[in-house]
């Protein structure tokens, strides 16, 4: 079984998260980042697979020379090896333009069964990627995985929407995209903080993938952001303390705000 | 003028608030062409023509819903090619979007999702969205193909407009490669009898400050006519279904007024509620970083003040 992950390098959400205002495309350079918090259930995920049977874990990335730390992170956790694209072309990069230069790494890798993603990454949050990425790879796509078999060529999820919990089938190869409900990923050991040191990864290039510069970055997306402008912070409104009389006081607001 | 396609959401024929949304606004781009796919046409039919549905276009067979995502994307991109449509509107729920993903790959065009407001701009269509946890408010267009739209929940009000509804039944089979995934399973959901929560108009959340017993934020939440929602922790902790979650990997509500009861207000819950217009919490601790956001809040404890302040509305409505 030959599982890729993708895996995304994001500014942290803890920190104060910015536009470039020369170009409108998220500031990556001066926000610390790691790896999407929402992909290590996706890295968990593969793991598993893996030690239930055999099979080899490649981490996959797309993105500036710092994105190195994501796969660094995935190959601590178990992961095999690592592919990282760079190349200043990807700049400004939209989902669609990623998930192009995602699928070609994916061709060039080969011999996939299962292509493993998060469910949405922590900063652009847009969820997309995973499918834009099968439609190109032409696989069947099962997302949003609360828990995830693979048995013989068929991968089973279970899926909890508003209306009912499906369970769906793909046969492989086909992607999945896993929740944060999936699992409960590992922390890095000691041994395996140790055993990274020594994994490979691969750097490609957009050359090395074939894929022409023209047709990633900034000036190929297929949307542009016009402008962007920080929220207003929130002003405060009034606290009570409860003495008794909290709920009062509670219902007057909605009252006052004609909530009721 | 040209058509705008709108997917429709329903359930049997029972047509969500989110698509009478969704044709109010593509009034504002063209005339509106609704894409209804399954069964139940004859409940829906009314829905539609009051929010201005001119046409219908529907394919009826159980072969397009089994297989999930990837026939409804050929069924627009199909829609896409002949109809040279001014936009396609579509929810942005997990579905619509993933739908919405396909659909742009397929047609070579730009996708926005998770917009919260779209209007008309010189020669196509512009949209806001809020990013960042909604610490930023973002305008963007569609430069390539035809503009596909993700909209949120809420993000229109519903204004009537007659339209004739005229429907027209399409010659429709998914590829083979459309049916590599499909439903084996479904077990419904019970009913709550409450609002949906990315629908409502008041949202009541609980957080681990419920230890486990949500029936104070329930009660409160029912004296409003209110949906209920929880944090991640309560989820978590097997005390409130996921599907309830609210937050970034959960719901993503903008209801008129957000209720947190014993939720301490962390980033990733923020993240799915920060829009709500009124922002109420009751917390225990003064320092919660919820108060940061409130229009409103108690600090106490919510075993006694909702059970107060649902008596108190109560007694104001008889
Ligand atoms: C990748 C990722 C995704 C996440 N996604 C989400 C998400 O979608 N949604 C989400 O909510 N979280 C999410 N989280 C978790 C989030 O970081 C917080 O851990 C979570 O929101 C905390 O839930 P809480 O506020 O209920 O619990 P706590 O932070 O423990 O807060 C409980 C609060 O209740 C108060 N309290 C206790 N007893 C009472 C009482 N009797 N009366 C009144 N107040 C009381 C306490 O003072 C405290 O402020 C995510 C985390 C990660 C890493
Ligand atoms: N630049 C990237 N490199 C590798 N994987 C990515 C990248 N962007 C997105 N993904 C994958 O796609 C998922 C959804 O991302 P998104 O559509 O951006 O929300 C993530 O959880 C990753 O698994």
């Amino acid at each position: 079984m030959n599982i890729v992950v993708c895996v995304k390098y994001v500014p942290d959400a803890q920190a104060e998260r910015t536009f470039n205002a020369s170009d409108n495309t998220t500031d990556r350079e001066n926000v610390d980042g790691l790896l999407s918090e929402l992909d290590e259930y996706a890295v968990e995920e593969a793991l598993k697979i893996v030690e239930a049977g055999e099979g080899e874990v490649t981490v996959l990335t797309v993105g500036p020379e710092a994105a190195a730390d994501a796969i660094k992170k995935a190959l601590q956790m178990g992961a095999d090896k690592g592919v990282h694209v760079s190349d200043d072309a990807i700049h400004g990069s939209d989902a669609v333009a990623t998930s192009l230069v995602l699928a070609e790494a994916i061709k060039k890798i080969g011999d996939v069964d299962l292509v493993v993603t998060g469910m949405a990454s922590t900063d652009g949050t847009m969820g997309v990627v995973p499918a834009m990425l099968a439609e190109r790879l032409g696989l069947p796509a099962v997302t949003f995985a609360s828990e995830l078999t693979v048995e013989g060529s068929t991968a089973t999820i279970r899926r909890d929407g508003d209306a009912s919990t499906q369970t769906i089938t793909a046969t492989l190869p086909a992607l999945v995209s896993v929740t944060d409900q999936i699992n409960e990923p590992r922390y890095p050991s000691f041994k395996g903080i140790m055993a990274a040191k020594k994994k490979p990864v691969e750097q490609w290039s957009l050359a090395d993938l074939g894929v022409d510069a023209s047709q990633v970055g900034l000036d190929a997306a297929w949307t542009k952001v016009e402008s962007f402008a920080a929220r207003p912070p929130r002003t405060q409104g009034e606290i009570v303390a409860d003495e008794g009389d909290g709920g009062a006081k509670l219902a007057a607001f909605l009252t006052e705000r004609k909530f009721v | 003028m040209a058509e705008v396609l709108v997917l429709v959401d329903h359930v049997d024929g029972k047509v969500r608030k989110t698509t009478s949304e969704l044709l109010t606004i593509a009034r504002r781009l063209g005339e509106p062409s609704a894409v209804f796919v399954g069964a139940g046409f004859d409940a829906a039919k009314e829905t539609l023509a009051r929010f201005g549905a001119e046409k219908v276009y529907r394919v009826e067979s159980p072969e397009v819903l089994e297989h999930l995502v990837v026939p409804q994307a050929e069924l627009l991109a199909q829609l896409v090619a002949d109809k040279a449509p001014a936009a396609v509107l579509v929810p942005s729920s997990p579905e619509g979007k993933e739908i919405a993903a396909r659909l742009a790959i397929k047609t070579e065009s730009g996708l926005i999702t998770d917009a919260v407001d779209v209007q008309a701009a010189d020669g196509g269509v512009a949209t806001t969205q809020s990013v960042f946890a909604g610490s930023y408010t973002v305008s963007a267009t569609v430069t390539k193909g035809t503009p596909i739209i993700a909209v949120k929940p809420n993000s229109a009000t519903p204004e009537e407009a007659a339209g004739a509804a005229a429907d027209e039944v399409l010659d429709f089979t998914p590829s083979d490669a459309a049916k590599g995934a499909k439903v084996t399973e479904s077990k419904p959901k019970q009913a709550t009898g409450r609002p949906e929560l990315t629908e409502a108009a008041i949202v009541v959340s609980g957080g681990r400050g419920t230890a486990g017993d949500f029936s104070k934020v329930e009660d409160f939440a029912d004296s409003l006519g209110a949906a209920v929602g929880a944090s991640r922790a309560a989820v978590d902790a097997g005390w409130y279904p996921h599907t309830s979650q609210v937050g970034q990997t959960g719901k993503q509500v903008s209801p008129q007024l957000y209720v947190a009861c014993g939720i301490s207000g962390a980033i990733q819950h923020r993240a799915g509620m920060q829009t709500s217009k009124t922002i109420v919490a009751v917390n225990k601790d003064n320092e919660a970083p919820i108060f940061e956001l409130v229009d409103f809040g108690v600090v106490g404890d919510l075993f006694s003040v909702l059970p107060q302040a649902t008596d108190a509305i109560k007694a104001a409505k008889d």
